[in-house]
Parts: structure tokens; C-alpha cells; sequence
């Protein structure tokens, strides 16, 4: 008597013949992973494409030559440009300043005549010794190690920084006595 | 000549200068009866006539034609870069000069009874097709002309390839960041070149906020917001523009300060050994060393910031700005008062640095953090 009652959607419909809910959620994943996938290595490429294939970069730990290269009490402005360091040296030894200015970042000028460094951006001013003494520098110029080759050469090794405010100045590497 | 243009160099010094614009500040926008009245007595407020106008135009004028005959301000004067910021003196003047006679007018008019010229019969339109967009044409083919000509008459600066083992000396950022670049040279920069600039951006925001007089809302009036006025005019005239002016035409090599008719001296020597408060306090004045600690080096720098932005505004509302606290509620008063604390902080630390060397007040090389 009573007939059974089927649903008309749910059989023999078309959109059921080819996909039930198994594949319906195995194909959502795919997709997911697809679009994951895409975008994923879309973003990749993008950072990728942050970092440079060629670093045009000087090594960062150079040979200057010998210590007899450089007169006491004289400022060595000839590694400026190419590794931004200033080789210093007086009665006691040689040390290496980095060129960039504590403040702001800028390239301070050595000026012979004052006998300073000076930051033509906001008028820092440094001594021959690197310490800031004008101008809105907070901290000294930082130093960078350096050594004795065994060929005699003097290395500068600009991995290694030294700050005076943290008392790394009296570390043996950022000063080489002679 | 030679003695006026001494006197323009002395003047222009930053100490003078900053000192006459600040003094004089007050009596060109009185924030107070007393100020008005002085204001109304010498007559300053004829400033804002027609007849002003001419004579601030003809005093400008005149300084720019000495300076354009000058040898050493000549050759600041027509840089290319720094056109641009002589046309700016000239339309900041003029924007001031017609905000503040519209709104002396207004304040008349109301003295007299009689609404203010801003106020429109709402029956009487002003349609924008046809009208205003002509107008706008009109604006936007005048303002092609000029810049064409502009760019045909005067060569773009354009400098040599950029060299980071050369920095250009004075080295100066774009004109409209010279304001800023003059603040670097008393503050760290994460101090002058973020925290600053948020400021700035975030205070003008809060400006509709922090001033609730509904009068004088939609026209113009100086009566009706004399305290705003003042304020708001000292920030962008002194602590920006003429921060930017000081920084075209009054920095030179090594940011050493010249007057406008100095010559650019390369060695130019300025005595300028800075000293931080922690040492003032420890060294000087109790003979010791720095105390090994940094709480206890800055104590006392510490005490001076903590006791100016936050301690100060407390007494304040309990003493003098009592009014001002009951009538704003401690949230518009607080942030009223951190971002004005914060604005007067600037002219403050010059000063501090000017006339006593004083670097830092709080000054932690080790953690980056210098006031």
C-alpha cells in the first residue's frame, strides 16, 4: 500500500552520476592543494627574487698590507671607498673604523685640518679615535678586527664589529699593537 | 649694505632667530587677553589688511633681491632644488595672510551682529557643472602652463651616479623633509623619524577631537579658537617651515649653521662638544664616575621625561588648568596634553642643546635608546 517515497533529486539525477561526496571532497582537496600549491611557489619566487644572484660586494676580510704602510698618527682614507673602513694609527698601533655614522647611517668626511670625522647629514662629530663628541651620534664609531697575516700583512676582518659602548674596545683583535 | 646683511647673518643665527620668532609669536597670534591687548596696542593685527600684506610681500621681496645680488646667498638662492621652497615662503605667507584677514573680518561681523561671510543663503547654489568644473579647468590648464614652464626654464637637479663611499657635503634631504632632518640633529632617529611623524600625522587627526567649540565651525574665526590658532601655528610655521628654511638656506658643509650671507666655509669650525645629562649630573656636579648601572646612570633623565610628559599634566589639572581638565575629561585632556608635551618638546631640547650642550637626557648607547 504505501509506496516507498524516493526523493526525486537524489536519484538518477545527473550532478549525482559523476560526483558523490566522496570525490566532490576529494576533488575541494585538490584543488586546495593546488591553489596552495600555485600560491606557495608564487610567494617563494617572489622572496627568491629579493636576494641578489651576484653580491657585487668586497670581501669582507681583505689584506691592507704592512704595518710600515701606514704613518703614525696619520687617518688612511685609501680603504674608504672600496670597504668603507678607516685604518688608523697611532704611537701604539693600528685600528680599523667603520665609515658609517652611528646616527643616521650616513658617510662622515675625515677632515685633516680639524682632525675629525664629520657627517655632512646632521653634523656629527667623531675624533681620530672613533668617540662621537658632536652632533647627535649616541655612541662611537665601531671597529673592526684586525690581525696579523703570516706574510706580515695587516687583515681587516669587517665580520667583526667592536663598540666601544659595550666595552669591546678592550677585546685584543680591535687594536693591533706594534 | 654690508652692515644690513651682518645684521640679517647675526640675526638669522638659530639661537636669535628661533628666540625673536618664538617671543614674537604670541603677539602675532594672542592665545591670551593679555597678548590681545598688546597685539591691539601696537598694532599688529594690521598685519592681516590689505596694506600688511603689501609690506610683508615688499620686506620679503626686498631680502630675496639683496640676496639675489649677493655672491653666497646667490648661489643657495637659485639652486634648483631650492626654488621651490622660495615660492613656499611666499604662498605660506599668503595662505596665512588670507586665513587670518578672513577671519578678523568674520570676527567683526559678529562684534556687529551680523553672520559671517561664509554663511550662504541654503536657497542660493553654486552648481558644480557648470561652474565649478570650469573653474577647475581654468586651475588645472594655468597650473600645466607654469610647470612647463617652470621645467623648461630651470634644469632638473639632477646629480652624479650615487657613490656610498661619497656622501654629498651638506648632504640634505628632499625640501619638504628638511623639517625633519633639522630634528635628527637633536634626537635619535627613532625618536625625530618615527615617533615624531606619527605624532605629527595622529595629532592632526585628533585636532577635530580635541577642539569642541562648536562656534566657528564652517568660516573662519580667531576669536573663537585663539588658544587652537596659536598652538596649531606655532607647530607647522616655527617647529616645520622655518625648520625647513633653516635647513635650505641656513645649513651648510658639515651641517655647520651660516647666515645667508656667509660664505659656505668648508672648515668652519663651531666648538660643539655635547654632554650628556648623566654626565652633567654624575661627573660635574658630584664629581664621580658614571655608575656602572644605566638605571642608576640615567635616574635622573628618567625622572626629568617621566616627570615632564606624565607628573606635569597631573599638577596641571589639579592647579592651573583646572578649567581646561573639568571641561575636556581626563581622556581629551591627557591626549591633549601628550601630543602638546610632545610638539613643545622639540623647541625644548633645542634650547638645551644650544645653550648648554646637552646631548641626551636619557642616553642608552647600549640599548639604542636616547632622548
Amino acid at each position: 500500500m504505501s509506496e516507498k517515497v524516493i526523493p526525486k533529486a537524489s536519484i538518477n539525477s545527473d550532478s549525482g552520476k559523476g560526483l558523490n561526496r566522496k570525490g566532490f571532497i576529494g576533488w575541494l582537496s585538490l584543488g586546495w592543494l593546488a591553489f596552495a600549491g600555485a600560491t606557495g611557489g608564487f610567494f617563494t619566487s617572489m622572496i627568491r627574487f629579493m636576494f641578489p644572484n651576484v653580491l657585487f660586494e668586497p670581501p669582507q676580510s681583505f689584506k691592507i698590507g704592512y704595518p710600515d704602510d701606514f704613518a703614525i698618527g696619520k687617518v688612511d682614507t685609501r680603504f674608504k671607498k672600496k670597504y668603507a673602513v678607516w685604518v688608523v694609527r697611532n704611537d701604539e698601533g693600528i685600528y680599523a673604523l667603520s665609515t658609517v655614522c652611528t646616527h643616521l647611517g650616513c658617510t662622515p668626511n675625515w677632515l685633516e685640518v680639524e682632525q675629525k670625522y664629520k657627517c655632512p647629514c646632521h653634523g656629527s662629530g667623531f675624533r681620530k679615535t672613533g668617540v662621537h663628541f658632536e652632533g647627535p651620534a649616541p655612541r662611537p664609531l665601531e671597529r673592526h678586527s684586525v690581525s696579523l697575516a703570516s706574510d706580515g700583512q695587516i687583515i681587516v676582518d669587517k665580520t667583526k664589529r667592536f663598540k666601544w659602548e659595550k666595552g669591546e674596545w678592550e677585546i685584543e683583535e680591535s687594536f693591533l699593537k706594534i | 649694505m654690508n652692515y644690513i646683511k651682518n645684521l640679517i647673518d647675526f640675526l638669522s643665527a638659530p639661537t636669535i632667530s628661533f628666540t625673536l620668532l618664538t617671543v614674537a609669536f604670541p603677539f602675532i597670534f594672542p592665545p591670551t587677553d593679555w597678548f590681545e591687548k598688546k597685539n591691539k596696542q601696537w598694532g599688529i593685527y594690521k598685519l592681516w589688511t590689505n596694506k600688511g600684506a603689501f609690506w610683508i610681500f615688499i620686506s620679503v621681496t626686498f631680502f630675496f633681491v639683496i640676496g639675489y645680488f649677493d655672491p653666497y646667498f646667490n648661489l643657495t638662492m637659485t639652486k634648483p632644488d631650492n626654488i621651490p621652497i622660495i615660492l613656499m615662503i611666499y604662498s605660506m605667507i599668503f595662505v596665512i595672510w588670507l586665513g587670518m584677514k578672513k577671519a578678523y573680518n568674520n570676527d567683526a561681523r559678529l562684534d556687529r551682529g551680523e553672520k559671517p561671510e561664509e554663511w550662504n543663503d541654503p536657497d542660493d547654489k553654486v552648481l558644480v557643472w557648470p561652474d565649478l568644473v570650469y573653474i577647475e579647468l581654468i586651475a588645472l590648464i594655468l597650473f600645466m602652463v607654469f610647470l612647463i614652464v617652470w621645467s623648461i626654464l630651470i634644469g632638473a637637479p639632477l646629480e652624479e651616479p650615487a657613490n656610498p663611499a661619497a656622501t654629498p657635503n651638506p648632504s640634505k634631504a628632499p625640501w619638504y623633509f628638511l623639517g625633519l632632518q633639522e630634528m635628527l640633529v637633536y634626537f635619535d632617529p627613532w625618536i625625530a623619524g618615527i615617533i615624531f611623524p606619527i605624532f605629527i600625522i595622529v595629532g592632526m587627526m585628533a585636532i577635530p577631537y580635541m577642539d569642541i567649540n562648536k562656534k566657528g565651525d564652517g568660516y573662519y574665526s580667531f576669536k573663537e579658537r585663539r588658544v587652537g590658532y596659536f598652538i596649531f601655528m606655532y607647530g607647522w610655521v616655527v617647529l616645520w617651515v622655518f625648520l625647513i628654511v633653516i635647513g635650505t638656506f641656513f645649513r651648510g658643509p658639515n651641517w655647520n649653521f651660516f647666515g645667508p650671507f656667509e660664505w659656505w666655509d668648508p672648515h668652519k669650525v663651531e666648538p660643539l662638544t655635547n654632554i650628556n645629562l648623566s654626565e652633567y649630573v654624575w661627573v660635574k656636579l658630584l664629581n664621580k664616575g658614571l655608575p656602572s648601572s644605566i638605571f642608576a646612570r640615567e635616574a635622573v633623565g628618567f625622572a626629568a621625561v617621566i616627570g615632564y610628559l606624565f607628573i606635569m599634566p597631573l599638577l596641571l589639572a589639579k592647579t592651573k588648568l583646572k578649567n581646561l581638565f573639568e571641561h575636556y575629561g581626563p581622556v581629551r585632556y591627557s591626549t591633549l596634553m601628550l601630543f602638546g608635551l610632545t610638539m613643545f618638546a622639540l623647541p625644548i631640547k633645542m634650547y638645551l642643546r644650544w645653550l648648554f650642550n646637552l646631548k641626551y637626557i636619557i642616553a642608552i648607547p647600549e640599548w639604542f635608546f636616547n632622548i
